[in-house]
């Protein structure tokens, strides 16, 4: 009995370790993540649901909605064309500079997205390096949509791609192989095997993917020019009106991110939860 | 007929293969058999058109089709992990090659429906049309990819470690329906393994390879009792190497009072339908092991007994690599 002592000793030990443990996530949690969401609900209808609704619907908060819903639709499926294509080479192909691309994907996650709008006004704006030619043929890139649109996907280039890729590398590709050796063609090996052996993955990176286009703020800030009803987003505009003390605007507007904030986790949640149940399915 | 011919391939700076030279006759079985790293695997894959070789010619009945892709060279392919679309019914599985046929090509519905469950007859999991894959054991997926690979009605079928993931009865089973499926249907078949009893108990052939090239090609008699190589005489069936360069089988040595080598006994237990001695030659102390007839009665441990080999053979140092 008395040998056993030690260990029952250390198993109680470390449950209370593990309650701490615990506790101290939730705290940490409930601080840093559930105070702000109730604030910033709580701000919003601060006054009732009808100056909610007035900072909604109004114009201007309508063209930054609107503008961000745009920029969201075109910079996600390109990002998911993307991502598929350099998971693809990178997990299916083996060619010099294979590594330098995987580094290259990761490059938006560790440059300052400040640092990213800066390069675009650097190379598209009227003293950048293709002003002078993008303003000879009336294209304007920067301050405008299409400068935007740039930021956007650049920011959100990795996401799609990095959900992929290791899950590509894990099927290895013996199963296109297959395929092929079957006499399918490459487009209806992707079709019919390669996108449904991944779409639980795809499907979460584009979700990721879209979260973060939808609010992102830094370089959209700099390639943006803050024009009201014209290029600003949700996140600027919620810094604009924040600014002129309309707190109830900016926390109205700023509900609607943190709800989808809120949709994008319920969805990966239940996305995560199918994904389980199809991995478990197969072995 | 299939004619490989002076395939060479490397990976890198990793030779693969070097001038690899082989003709299949239309329905052998032919086992590549050789350790990892052999090159059995990427000769298999370069047959298959699933991977393309440096420098030579794969001809299939007098076609040179070096260059042709997997998908038109009309070979059935079973995977290792057997490679099944886990997110089709295994009916789906099997009638993988023929759905995805141009439509000129393509049978009716109704035809692959039916060719489907033919094969399904063949590899005897009738009923089973509806599962997934994931319901499966690893020897029904095994049947499935052989079906699947089967449906398209290859001329040449390919295995890459067919048996590998099956355990050891299911494994034996397996073995021998393949043979008999191999011979009903008539088809010609490569396959490759580096287990050399299951390649010496179902092939016609045995071509057995070691870093990237090929040591012996011949009927498992002449690959075990006449080995090529001092390899192949240790990787096909088990060989002392005696000091003096004889190679002798277990089975060959005697132990008799007339026997010029003398052994100390370090061991004696069954195996199989003999006994297996372990012992020390006393001159030099290598390790022989030794056969003894099951209705003789074998040495006791620590008796230090004389042998005799009743066969014997040496290899050049050119072949004994």
């Amino acid at each position: 009995m008395k040998r056993q002592s030690p260990s029952t000793e250390s198993s109680t030990e470390s449950r209370t370790a593990q309650i701490l443990l615990i506790a101290l996530a939730l705290a940490f949690l409930a601080f840093f993540l559930m105070l702000p969401l109730i604030a910033v609900f709580s701000e919003a209808l601060k006054q009732g649901l009808a100056p909610f609704l007035d900072a909604v619907s109004n114009p201007d908060a309508l063209s930054a909605i609107r503008l961000t819903l745009i920029i969201a639709a075109i910079s996600v499926p390109l990002n998911m064309v993307f991502g598929l294509a350099a998971s693809w080479a990178i997990t299916k192909f083996s060619f010099p500079g294979k590594n330098l691309l995987l580094t290259l994907i990761d490059l938006p996650f560790s440059v300052s997205p400040v640092v990213s709008g800066l390069i675009f006004v650097l190379l598209f704006g009227a003293q950048g390096l293709l002003g002078p030619w993008l303003s000879a043929h009336g294209l304007k890139i920067i301050f405008a949509v299409p400068g935007i649109i740039l930021a956007t996907v650049f920011i959100t280039f990795p996401f799609v791609a990095r959900e992929l890729i290791p899950l590509m590398m894990e099927q290895g590709k013996d199963d296109e192989e297959a395929a092929l050796s079957l006499g399918a063609s490459g487009w209806q090996t992707f079709w019919h095997v390669t996108l449904p052996n991944i779409r639980w993955g795809l499907l979460y990176g584009v979700l990721l993917c879209n979260a973060r286009a939808m609010g992102e703020f830094g370089a959209v800030s700099v390639v943006s020019g803050h024009i009201r009803g014209e290029t600003n987003t949700m996140p600027l505009h919620v810094e604009i009106l924040y600014n002129e003390y309309d707190f109830v605007g900016a926390f109205a507007v700023a509900s609607l991110l943190a709800a989808l904030a809120l949709v994008t986790l319920v969805l990966k949640t239940v996305l995560e939860w199918r994904f389980d149940l199809h991995s478990g399915a197969r072995h | 007929m299939i004619r490989v011919q002076n395939i060479t391939k490397r990976f890198g700076n990793y030779p693969a293969l070097h001038g690899i030279d082989l003709e299949i006759q239309p329905g052998e079985f032919i086992a590549l058999l050789g350790p990892s790293g052999s090159g059995k695997t990427t000769l298999l894959r370069i047959i298959a058109g699933l991977e393309f070789q440096d420098e030579g010619q794969v001809y299939f009945n007098g076609d040179d089709v070096s260059d042709i892709p997997v998908g038109k060279r009309n070979v059935g392919f079973v995977f290792q992990q057997y490679a099944l679309f886990r997110h089709m019914t295994v009916a789906d599985n099997i009638a993988f090659g023929l759905t995805v046929r141009k439509a000129r090509r393509r049978p009716a519905k109704a035809e692959i429906k039916a060719r489907a469950e033919e094969l399904l007859r063949v590899v005897q999991l009738e009923g089973l049309g509806q599962r997934y894959p994931g319901q499966l054991s690893g020897g029904q997926r095994q049947r499935v990819a052989l079906a699947r690979a089967l449906a398209i009605e290859p001329g040449l079928l390919l295995l890459d470690e067919p048996f590998g993931a099956l355990d050891a009865k299911v494994r034996k089973d397996l073995r021998r329906w393949l043979r008999d499926l191999h011979k009903q249907m008539g088809l010609t078949s490569i396959f490759v393994t580096h287990d050399q009893e299951e390649a010496l108990e179902l092939a016609d052939r045995v071509v057995v390879m070691d870093h990237g090239r090929i040591d012996q090609i011949g009927t498992p008699e002449q690959v075990y009792m006449e080995p090529a190589t001092a390899f192949v005489s240790h990787f096909v069936g088990e060989t002392n190497r005696l000091p003096d360069g004889r190679h002798i089988r277990p089975h060959d040595f005697e132990i008799t009072a007339t026997g010029s080598d003398r052994v100390i006994v370090d061991n004696v237990f069954r195996k199989g339908g003999s006994w297996r001695v372990e012992g020390r030659l006393t001159e030099t102390d290598t390790i022989v092991e030794i056969d003894v007839d099951a209705h003789e009665a074998p040495p006791t441990i620590g008796e230090t007994v004389t042998i005799a080999a009743r066969r014997a053979r040496t290899f050049s140092s050119a072949g004994d690599r």
